[in-house]
């Protein structure tokens, strides 16, 4: 058996809707995203991860809601990313049910941000948000923000293991490249943070299939989010679950 | 049912709340030391550092009313960092005194397991219960409506090392080791794992703490 792993649903929202788009754009609305959580908790999730998508450029989460009714029912993990600026932010998302805030454009704007976070709530509430893009000017990863529209300079294997050193305890790594286009994860960039960092990684972007994800735990995921697969009933929870133990990955019953 | 939920600025307390409403208990979220005095049952949440844990029961006044309240049989729940305040004592930034209803410490989880190999720290992920303590099942106690082997969401870097066997109530596989999952001192809980988190086999538990604040009446 290989080692257990968690699956994640992703549920990008824009406004009041979920949204699903191709290595973040072109984005096509789903619905409510309450209605898509709840339905993904009935059938066993492991625990769902929010993004405002749009919040890093207007400077404001409006996740608050969402999360708020999700919480009355769902009684899971969930974490919350897109726009969180300050402590005061992630302390407002926490006290609406939040139980860990991902930060990407934020922390790297100002690094200190991720030291303040994990004295304020501890390490495992601070999710470090990487967007991954194949860089053109070295051999590896250029971060970015605002959702993979700028881009920082940083080599995303730095970024992250300077990440975990100023205080993250988990990674959220995702790859621009690949995501929404369901044809498999950037498996040379799993291996390369998973091998960096001594925290757990979640892995996003370009999940098609169970074999997907069977090869994303190969590389060193601990984690694995998935959107499109699920939001666009391709597969169910259950089904993958199956999928994934039958191919000697364990997950949750 | 009325249960008083502690409340010194350290967590989500909205999903705690939600669970205990589940069942139909009166929630209080409270910071006052006469609240916390008058309490027919009390759960301790908690997430982040031991440390900011005792200095906000501190700054409150909160330590001595809960160690009245749990010497008085009142029945406790302390979840996550909860839990681990039980203890004596937390080695997490130095040496930390907790509130002393368990014996035993709060250790870092090792960055090794027990085969030489690397494991990941924090500890994140649902792991099944094991019963410990010399049980064979969990007949008896807060966790009577699971079956062993269910299993509950862990997050956390630190894990509690209880003295004596008889307090521990369920251990978890962390790699190759057990850890701590766990305790039951008298009306005393404790779990390193968030029941409110756990899904429906969370919200058993939770129920099963309901139905011991209930005999407890």
């Amino acid at each position: 058996m290989k080692r257990k792993i968690r699956l994640i649903a992703r549920l990008d929202v824009k406004d009041e809707n979920l949204v699903k788009g191709i290595q973040l754009e072109g984005l096509r609305k789903l619905g409510d995203p309450n209605a898509f959580a709840r339905r993904y908790y009935e059938q066993g999730i492991d625990e769902l991860l929010y993004i405002d998508i749009v919040a890093s450029l207007y400077n404001r989460n409006n996740l608050s809601d969402i999360v708020r009714r999700t919480v009355d029912d769902v009684f899971i993990p969930v974490c919350v990313g897109g726009g969180l600026r300050s402590v005061e932010d992630v302390r407002h998302i926490l006290s609406m049910g939040a139980d860990k805030a991902a930060i990407n454009t934020a922390a790297i704007k100002r690094p200190e941000l991720i030291t303040e976070v994990a004295n304020a709530f501890g390490s495992q509430c601070m999710v470090l948000s990487i967007q991954a893009k194949r860089s053109r000017s070295w051999a590896g990863w250029e971060a970015y923000y605002d959702n993979g529209r700028a881009h920082s300079g940083y080599d995303v294997v730095e970024w992250a293991k300077r990440g975990v050193a100023l205080g993250a305890g988990e990674i959220l790594l995702t790859s621009v490249d690949c995501e929404g286009l369901q044809r498999g994860m950037d498996l040379d960039l799993i291996e390369a943070v998973t091998k960096a960092v001594d925290v757990p990684v979640i892995c996003v972007g370009g999940v098609g299939c169970a074999d997907d994800i069977v090869d994303a735990v190969d590389a060193g995921a601990d984690a694995v989010a998935c959107a499109s697969i699920l939001h666009y009933n391709k597969t169910t929870v259950p089904e993958l679950k199956t999928e994934l133990r039958d191919a000697g990955v364990e997950v949750r019953a | 049912m009325k249960v008083t939920v502690i409340d010194y600025g350290l967590s989500n307390l909205l999903s705690v709340r939600h669970a205990l409403e589940h069942f139909g208990a009166e929630v209080e979220l409270t910071g006052d030391p006469a609240a916390v005095l008058a309490a027919k049952a009390l759960v301790l949440p908690g997430v982040g550092a031991f440390r900011d844990g005792m200095q906000g029961l501190e700054r409150l006044g909160l330590i001595e009313p809960i160690r009245q309240k749990a010497a008085a049989g009142t029945p406790l729940l302390g979840i996550c960092l909860g839990m681990q305040m039980l203890f004596d004592q937390s080695e997490e930034f130095g040496a930390w005194r907790g509130l002393g209803l368990i014996p035993g410490r709060v250790v870092r989880i090792p960055s090794t397991a027990a085969d030489g190999t690397h494991q990941k720290v924090p500890h994140i992920g649902w792991e099944g219960l094991l019963p410990a303590g010399g049980r064979a099942d969990f007949a008896g106690t807060v966790l009577a409506g699971i079956r062993p082997g269910d299993e509950c969401y862990f997050i956390h870097s630190y894990e509690a090392k209880p003295d004596a066997d008889a307090d521990r109530l369920a251990d978890a596989m962390y790699g190759d080791r057990r850890v701590c999952a766990a305790v039951a001192r008298g009306k005393v809980i404790g779990t390193q794992f968030h029941p409110e988190k756990s899904g429906p086999v969370g919200l058993s538990i939770v129920e099963g703490y309901l139905k011991l604040c209930q005999t407890a009446e």
